[in-house]
């Protein structure tokens, strides 16, 4: 537990590292309104990137001393979704996951705490036992990312197919070339009704 | 393979953070899903503009006669000493910054060249070059630049991310304009053939057909006698609108894009509703079957071609006055430019609605009236028999367009329908709204398929509003009164805020209209069912978030 209690101490400091390198991705004018606009409806890109990342950073420390299943999906959706149509590489796109090792472990490097514990025989291992944990959990992040990239790529695929099927539909309607079921079934009735009535 | 993979370690050290480059000397890539397909030559044939042939933007050579710079100047020249605003645009900006991060487009991608300022600068930087002393002598260091291939190509790809929609000009303290550099430049561009097949495809079926989808005057007829059945099927109220009849006081012309594409039909059968239950004396054109005007997306001449023949039908109808249905840039392109073009249209009469009495004093010139400004009219003075709890299904937010909002000030009336037809309303948050309304992300003739990625981004600010007032308010219906927005607004729902769907606001009207002899109504004008009747559905409740 002492990891997650040293990670939940320096949250700020992370947090303001992670943002700030995946602002750095982005133009130096364009990052500097990201991140210096603080109106959620003005700059929705970077305060959903900065909600994403506290999102997803508690949930990965909440997740480092229980099993239960994972809900950051909803916060990496919401980062992943803005990537996947931005100018970015599918790998550029989430490489912000991978920066959080890097800077876990810099934070970690120079911290007394750290260093006193590790110096004293025993304690040390349960930390190195710890982060490999959280480096699994930050691979499973990962892995969802690419599912979520995947999905708003396909969604964009399927926005496009589904704009092409409303341009031809009414076409084929008019052209009476959209078979209807309930409208066959409704004709029919009406035929039976009329038949009944001669 | 001859590609080294790089190892782990390497892989790590991949610095993403974009080289510090000025934007001149930043060449502009064409990426995928950001830009339009280059226009079919036989749509530029059908109207007599320049250069038809085929292209595609990412070819290396576009095509472009020899002597092509030559005319990109001469008509910018041109240009500048017949549009004084125009030069003033050109020299007056002091690069403040105040419209910098106000582009939707800037916003949702964050590429600095979406910004106003700099967007501008790309074709002022050509104008410092070529008609500013400083610029000849100076060069790069006057902030101007040579006119290259390259930088054609630039202005290209930037000009067609634009959607004209005016909202860096609201924050603009010297009032300058960004679209009308955007219309100016997309002018100069189409003096080389340099159009879009998206833009060039309408403009030529509307001047074929008087529409932009080209559908024959048999066509249009029939895509409007197809909602009579349902409108039938729903109401049992069956409903015989006439078409080109001569005598009619008043002609009615909406964009055709909602006779033809839900959920513009439903506002289509909204109108139809309407009108009959008022017993209106209106006709329908088959000719000029299309208020959208996309002419005004490549040059002040075509806009003024394809406009001109609704005032041609109403003189050759004899009627008295015109009423417009709900569309974006069919109301800007009359609201700005139809006096100058036509002058007033005299021929008509000052338009008084035959229902209430009420002069349309702001339509003395046009004699043209927005349908919103006619239904208000009729609610505030009590004709309408209402049931908002047929909307209780409903929680609904207003999107301004673009359009009707910045460029001609219709606020209120839209949000007086809506409270009187529906008893759910929300509104967006305050700088998303009203003058400072964000765009769809798709006007200006970038609603095509090919660009979907683009229209994501720009359409993001306005979706994350949406998104803020359905997560606050449970919002599941996003109402506006334009059409491009009714077909653009949909998909950008579907990627960032799914459940929200789209609808215009005489479509809700149609559904709480109470007309008539008509039955019960069971299903919505979707054909949905409507909400189950309680005794508090009929307390009005309107809330502001």
């Amino acid at each position: 537990m002492e990891l997650k209690n040293l990670l939940s101490e320096k949250r700020d400091v992370i947090l303001e590292r992670w943002f700030d390198l995946i602002l750095k991705s982005y133009p130096a004018d364009t990052s500097s309104f990201l991140r210096n606009q603080k109106n959620q409806s003005t700059n929705p890109v970077g305060h959903t990137i900065l909600k994403s990342i506290e999102g997803l950073f508690d949930k990965l420390i909440e997740g480092l001393d229980h099993t239960s299943g994972d809900s950051w999906s909803s916060f990496l959706d919401n980062i992943i979704r803005i990537k996947a149509v931005q100018d970015f590489t599918p790998s550029h796109a989430l490489s912000f996951i991978f920066d959080l090792k890097k800077i876990i472990r810099e934070e970690l490097k120079n911290d007394p705490v750290l260093n006193s514990i590790q110096d004293n025989s025993g304690s040390g291992n349960g930390i190195t036992v710890e982060l490999s944990k959280l480096d699994s959990r930050i691979d499973a992040l990962a892995l969802d990312s690419f599912d979520i990239y995947m999905k708003c790529r396909e969604k964009i695929y399927d926005l496009k197919a589904k704009e092409f099927e409303n341009k031809t539909f009414r076409l084929l309607q008019m052209a009476n070339l959209i078979y209807d079921k309930e409208e066959e079934q409704r004709l029919d009735k009406d035929h039976g009704n009329l038949k009944k009535a001669l | 393979m001859s590609n080294k993979v790089p190892t782990p370690d390497e892989l790590s050290k991949i610095d993403y953070t974009p080289p510090k480059k000025g934007w001149m000397d930043t060449p502009v890539e064409f990426k995928p899903g950001t830009w339009c397909y280059g226009s079919r030559p036989k749509y530029l044939e059908s109207v007599d503009f320049p250069n038809p042939r085929d292209w595609k933007p990412t070819d290396d050579d576009w095509k472009l006669p020899e002597n092509w710079k030559e005319i990109f100047l001469k008509g910018m020249e041109e240009r500048l000493r017949k549009y004084r605003s125009f030069r003033l645009f050109m020299d007056i900006c002091v690069r403040c910054g105040a419209c910098a991060d106000k582009c939707h487009f800037f916003i949702g991608s964050g590429d600095p060249k979406n910004m106003p300022v700099l967007r501008a600068e790309l074709l002022r930087s050509v104008y410092r070059k070529y008609f500013t002393a400083s610029g000849k002598l100076l060069g790069k260091v006057a902030g101007a630049r040579e006119l290259t291939i390259d930088v054609l190509k630039e202005l290209w790809y930037y000009y067609y991310q634009c959607t004209e929609c005016r909202r860096c000009s609201v924050f603009c303290p010297y009032g300058i304009d960004t679209a009308e550099i955007t219309i100016i430049a997309r002018e100069l561009l189409n003096l080389l053939g340099l159009n879009t097949d998206w833009i060039a495809g309408p403009v030529a079926n509307c001047y074929r057909t008087g529409n932009h989808l080209g559908l024959e005057p048999h066509t249009f007829k029939n895509s409007i006698e197809f909602f009579l059945s349902d409108i039938e099927d729903i109401t049992g109220i069956k409903i015989e609108p006439s078409f080109n009849r001569k005598g009619a006081e008043i002609l009615f012309i909406t964009p055709s894009g909602d006779t033809f594409a839900d959920p513009g039909t439903y506002t289509c059968m909204g109108y139809l509703m309407l009108f009959h239950e008022l017993g209106l004396d209106y006709t329908w054109s088959t000719y000029a079957s299309e208020g959208g005007n996309f002419g005004f997306f490549t040059s002040n001449e075509m806009a003024k071609r394809l406009h001109y023949k609704i005032y041609a039908e109403a003189k050759r109808l004899g009627v008295k006055w015109i009423l417009g249905g709900e569309c974006g840039h069919m109301w800007r392109v009359l609201n700005q430019y139809l006096d100058t073009w036509h002058g007033p249209a005299d021929f008509l009469e000052e338009p008084v609605s035959p229902i209430t009495g009420t002069t349309f004093e702001n339509a003395k010139s046009s004699k043209l009236v927005h349908i919103a400004e006619f239904t208000a009219d009729l609610i505030r003075n009590g004709i309408l028999k209402l049931d908002p709890s047929r909307n209780n299904h409903l929680k609904v937010t207003f999107h301004d367009s673009c359009n009707t909002s910045r460029g001609m000030g219709i606020f209120e009336e839209p949000r007086f329908i809506i409270r009187s037809v529906c008893n759910h309303f929300y509104e967006m948050p305050e700088d998303t709204i009203r003058e400072k309304t964000f765009c769809c992300g798709s006007g200006s003739g970038l609603n095509a398929g090919e660009n979907m990625e683009l229209r994501m981004r720009g359409g993001f600010p306005r979706a994350n509003a949406v998104k803020y007032v359905k997560e606050k308010h449970d919002v599941n219906m996003l109402a506006n009164i334009c059409a491009i927005d009714r077909a653009a607004l949909p998909p950008l729902m579907d990627y960032w805020v799914p459940d929200v769907r789209v609808a215009g606001v005489h479509e809700l009207v149609g559904n709480a209209l109470v007309m008539k002899g008509e039955k019960e109504r069971i299903v919505d004008l979707r054909g949905e069912p409507l909400p189950v009747k309680s005794e508090s559905t009929s307390s009005e409740e309107v809330k502001e978030g």
